[in-house]
């Protein structure tokens, strides 16, 4: 009850905004792709594949990683600070544990939507890449642990500075940092250990495996899993602390 | 109905509320009275589960509140003290939204919802979106939504602070319907006006402690059943309180005519207890 009753109220938030959410979603994944798509493309080669085709599963990890946790983390800390429409759902009977797993999946499900217009643009770019069910469930399980990491960063930030602090020391570096647009193997190793243990870099790598390789890669399923349980349990852990 | 026990709330150095005791009875409207930073709202939010109590405990209807006890709060309505609605959902969606988070009965929320668009005088508002509606509007919706589980108890923390008059008396209207309802209501205000209107017992609260805690005839009596008011040579406002109006009048006449001779009221008991304080 408390998952459908968070998705009907952000679904309405969606519906009033649709246009704005959506090309405030894409347009800097839709520069990313004209800069480093058209203008590199063309002359760059990574790996045995074409610049476009390499960093389009990159620019959508990228992309589902942005949208889902400033989805949840701007509606999330909106609604505890600014609104403080937050205190009513926790003073409600409801079981937290729901209420926050129906905000990081209403975040999750942004996240996948605009992934997908960005694939979808790509093959209008004539990038075509191999897209199966997988491609679709690593989207979202990337949506789902970077919304449970939006909400947990919303969850403990006292004002909004701190929210903005949160993006720029872990959701901008990664990325750069987490190989969207660049191959990991000329990276210092120890930078390149530290890096593979982003969750990011795993989105990426299987993304791309799976588009460019038709390859699987279960290791990097499963960390993105483990990161998504531990981000989830924080956040509820959260959601009990005073107000 | 509701049952606290020596509760503290500490923030590191600050006691926000100390070792507060304080029983409140089924049906009652209990109002808070205190200035600013006396530990009302402090209280209030220990009473809905917000905030947790450094020590101490209480009991709603019998019940320990903690943030799982989703059958007490199933039983107690909120109205907090700043507006804390959906602003991009109408009026009506609020109150769905409401319906849903309690849980209510798909085949009941219509009539409900009819019924609380009628009890808070908003039917003619209810595709407004809320951040278009007056003050007082979004007040009465905020006393609608705290009211869609029919609470056993509510808490309404400062319920009419930033309206007029006019939208004030009509809340109070509304609240003295919920008291005829049966419900137990705590209320917290700044205005002496409300607290003597809606309140059947009031406690005076400053430093995070209950002073003084009765009936407003009480409260009153205690300090007398006249004031004089009069400007001292330094023209600071003076009060003095009197049982007897031979010994309020005989004062008087020392003040050469530079006085006000009135009824005690409430007021003049909040500020004598909040200046006895102060001093």
């Amino acid at each position: 009850m408390e998952i459908s009753t968070i998705l009907w109220r952000e679904f309405i938030f969606f519906k009033r905004r649709a246009f704005k959410i959506t090309s405030q979603s894409v347009i800097t994944p839709l520069l990313y792709l004209m800069a480093f798509g058209w203008g590199l493309g063309s002359d760059v080669v990574i790996e045995g594949f074409s610049y476009m085709h390499y960093i389009i599963p990159g620019i959508i990890a990228m992309t589902t990683m942005n949208s889902s946790y400033g989805a949840v983390s701007m509606r999330v800390s909106v609604a505890k600070l600014h609104e403080k429409s937050f205190e009513s759902y926790i003073t409600a009977p409801v079981n937290m544990y729901l209420l926050t797993l129906g905000y990081i999946l209403a975040g999750a499900l942004r996240g996948l939507y605009t992934g997908m217009i960005i694939l979808a643009v790509s093959y209008l770019f004539k990038a075509y890449i191999h897209f199966n069910f997988s491609f679709l469930l690593i989207c979202f399980l990337n949506s789902l642990l970077f919304s449970a990491l939006g909400y947990f960063a919303a969850m403990i930030i006292n004002n909004h500075y701190d929210m903005n602090r949160f993006k720029s020391f872990i959701i901008t570096p990664m990325t750069f940092v987490c190989g969207t647009f660049f191959s990991l193997e000329k990276m210092p190793i120890l930078l390149k250990n530290f890096i593979s243990i982003l969750p990011l870099t795993h989105a990426i790598q299987a993304l791309r495996g799976i588009a460019l390789k038709d390859s699987y890669n279960h290791i990097s399923i499963l960390i993105l899993l483990i990161y998504f349980i531990i981000l989830y349990a924080l956040g509820v852990w959260a959601s009990y602390r005073d107000f | 109905m509701i049952d606290i026990k020596n509760i503290t709330k500490e923030y590191g150095d600050f006691v926000a509320v100390d070792h507060l005791s304080l029983k409140i009875e089924k049906g009652m409207c209990f109002g808070l009275l205190g200035p600013n930073g006396a530990g009302k709202t402090t209280l209030i939010k220990m009473l809905i589960g917000l905030l947790k109590p450094t020590s101490g405990e209480f009991l709603i209807a019998g019940e320990k509140m903690n943030r799982n006890n989703t059958k007490l709060k199933n039983k107690i309505g909120i109205v907090p003290q700043h507006i804390n609605l959906d602003k991009d959902l109408s009026v009506k969606e609020n109150l769905i939204f409401s319906t849903k988070l309690y849980k209510i009965p798909r085949n009941k929320t219509k009539q409900l919802i009819d019924d609380l668009l009628a009890f808070c005088e908003l039917r003619s508002f209810e595709d407004r979106l809320t951040k278009n509606l007056s003050g007082g509007m979004k007040r009465k919706l905020m006393i609608a939504k705290a009211l869609v589980n029919d609470p056993e108890v509510i808490f309404l923390d400062e319920p009419t602070v930033g309206i007029d008059l006019n939208a004030r008396r009509k809340i109070w209207d509304m609240l003295k319907r919920m008291q005829d309802l049966g419900k137990t209501i705590i209320i917290t205000t700044h205005y002496i006006e409300e607290a003597d209107y809606l309140c059947d017992k009031i406690g005076l609260m400053d430093q995070g402690k209950i002073f003084h805690c009765d009936t407003s005839k009480n409260l009153k009596k205690q300090l007398g059943t006249y004031t004089i008011e009069y400007f001292n040579e330094h023209k600071n406002t003076e009060y003095k309180y009197f049982t007897l109006l031979e010994d309020a009048k005989k004062y008087a006449h020392s003040l050469n005519d530079n006085y006000l001779l009135r009824s005690l009221n409430l007021e003049d008991v909040f500020y004598n207890f909040a200046n006895k304080k102060v001093k």
